[in-house]
């Protein structure tokens, strides 16, 4: 009998679909603009999520040593530093590495490379760039550094500065702007699918409302609740369904048409610096888990709502 | 059978619907409820459909009172009372088949039986041929025809009719009330709340006058006399 039951509760709800025709469109067009939203929170979270990792990994603090500082000191400084669970990565240029990068970088500047040229000797000491999986934790790093100073055997010094020390502002404040980005998106991502949620129920509990008078001659008839309410569950997902494809759907031109508008982001980083977002490609290569979120979003959305809009009237 | 024990429902103190009304109802009766608008005669059926609970007193189907099921027990309960209205109240989405079929798959018959039952419930009710129309499709006696169709098809211990014709014509009105008369012929007890003077002479059977909230008459062969 339960799997009966089940057969007929199925029957009643694709026939109340397919019968209730404005109804079921009026639900479908409400519950495709909220999950519309949604999807576009999921976009707005990888677009806010690409930007931030960008400037993340912008920033980094170098430690510089003296000229004739022992490769094997700092080598073994780059391995104590590698082993700390926050620092992400920690790459070692040496002195004539890093000349090399200078002279490349001021290849078009005459007077510097002729000024190098007059110095006999390399007067570029090697290079710490370090980088930690937060910028948050640039400072901890560099304490660590200043407390325990790297000494050569006559007890000099080797490391000639950091510059955390000198772009901390910089980077608190990059910090900052990271931390209130975040919690800024949470809190808008929270009020649009509360807002969204509001609508889509508000809009089946409208739908059931109608039926009202149907739902007591149910019960006067002597239908069990169950039997009453799994109709207008089924109703209801296949409204969360039908609205989740069509969404999908839409993201299609919205995002290949409309996507270019929302790069380069934040406006203060040049196309050529972001760029590994682009939305329609994110689209597509996310496709499936984003239509999972979608669909698994309409589903308990329409049956959610279905449910709790009966259960009003079958106290 | 059925057992009104000292019944009375308060709405507010301005508004009383029934006070101390004790009847019995036994097997195969047939009973017509009487009185004006607001006498209490509704509040009396919706008493025995468990859609009301009295403000003192008790009603008792076969000696268990009906306010003290369980959910699981009412829904078999309500299954063994059919039930029809003034409004018809039938499902609009469903057709005149649908709506018949719904009270017999809720009281858990196969398809097997509803495909065979159906059909033939509608063709007693003389609407063999609008198996498939939708309650708009139907006049309004048609409508109440399957609306009688939906409460005999589960072979009902009780039928309540609630101002059953009082949207209908004259000779609509006389045809169903034969209905009425024939389901009770059959076996079935008959609850009936009218207006409709002519029926009650018609129908020379158990009359309860009911006059703002009290029972004042009780007659075994009674008249309509208000």
């Amino acid at each position: 009998m339960f799997w009966i039951n089940i057969k007929r509760v199925l029957r009643t709800g694709l026939m109340s679909f397919w019968r209730n025709g404005f109804v079921s469109v009026a639900s479908i067009l409400v519950m495709t603009i909220t999950l519309f939203v949604v999807g576009s929170l999921v976009f707005n979270n990888a677009l806010l999520q690409s930007s931030l990792k960008e400037l993340t990994d912008k920033v980094d603090i170098n430690v510089y040593f003296v000229n004739n500082a022992p490769e094997e000191d700092i080598l073994a400084l780059q391995k104590t530093l590698q082993s700390f669970p926050e620092v992400a990565s920690v790459e070692y240029i040496s002195s004539a590495d890093a000349l090399a990068q200078f002279k490349t970088k001021h290849q078009d500047d005459q007077l510097i490379l002729q000024a190098l040229d007059e110095v006999s000797d390399n007067p570029l000491g090697a290079v710490l760039n370090i980088k930690t999986n937060e910028p948050s934790q640039y400072e901890g790093v560099a304490n660590y550094l200043k407390q325990n100073p790297v000494l050569s055997k006559g007890g000099t010094p080797l490391v000639d500065k950091v510059n955390y020390f000198q772009n901390k502002v910089a980077i608190d404040k990059l910090n900052e702007i990271i931390n209130s980005s975040r919690k800024s998106s949470f809190a808008r991502t929270l009020v649009l699918i509360l807002a969204s949620l509001a609508v889509a129920f508000n809009t089946i509990r409208l739908a059931i409302y109608v039926t009202r008078e149907e739902i007591s001659v149910m019960r006067l008839v002597g239908a069990s609740n169950m039997y009453i309410r799994g109709p207008f569950i089924v109703a209801g997902i296949i409204y969360g369904l039908v609205s989740a494809i069509i969404a999908m759907v839409v993201f299609y031109p919205v995002t290949y048409w409309f996507g270019p508008l929302f790069y380069p982001l934040p406006i203060f980083l040049t196309s050529g610096q972001v760029g590994d977002l682009r939305l329609f490609q994110y689209y597509l290569a996310n496709f499936a888990q984003i239509s999972l979120i979608i669909l698994a979003c309409g589903f308990v959305l329409g049956g959610l709502s279905s449910y709790l809009a009966v259960r009003r009237y079958l106290r | 059978m059925i057992y009104f024990d000292k019944v009375s429902k308060i709405y507010s103190e301005e508004s009383t619907a029934l006070k101390d009304v004790t009847f019995t109802i036994e097997p195969k009766e047939f009973i017509s409820i009487v009185g004006h608008s607001g006498a209490g005669k509704t509040t009396i059926l919706k008493m025995l459909l468990a859609e009301e609970t009295p403000t003192s007193g008790s009603v008792f189907f076969e000696s268990v009172n009906i306010h003290t099921f369980k959910p699981r027990f009412m829904n078999d309960y309500r299954r063994r009372i059919g039930t029809v209205f003034q409004d018809f109240r039938l499902l609009p989405q469903k057709t005149a088949y649908e709506n018949v079929a719904f009270a017999m798959e809720v009281a858990g018959h196969t398809d097997e039986q509803i495909e065979s039952d159906v059909p033939h419930v509608l063709e007693l009710v003389d609407l063999g041929d609008k198996l498939w129309n939708f309650p708009h499709e139907l006049s309004s006696g048609e409508k109440q025809r399957v609306a009688i169709a939906r409460a005999i098809v589960n072979q009902p211990d009780v039928l309540i009719a609630d101002e059953p014709t009082g949207n209908l014509d004259p000779i609509t009105t006389f045809e169903i009330v034969q209905i009425f008369k024939k389901i009770n012929d059959l076996g079935t007890t008959v609850i009936l709340t009218t207006h409709n003077k002519g029926i009650v002479e018609f129908l020379k059977k158990r009359v309860i006058t009911l006059d703002a909230g009290h029972l004042i008459r009780d007659d075994k062969h009674g008249h309509y006399v208000l």
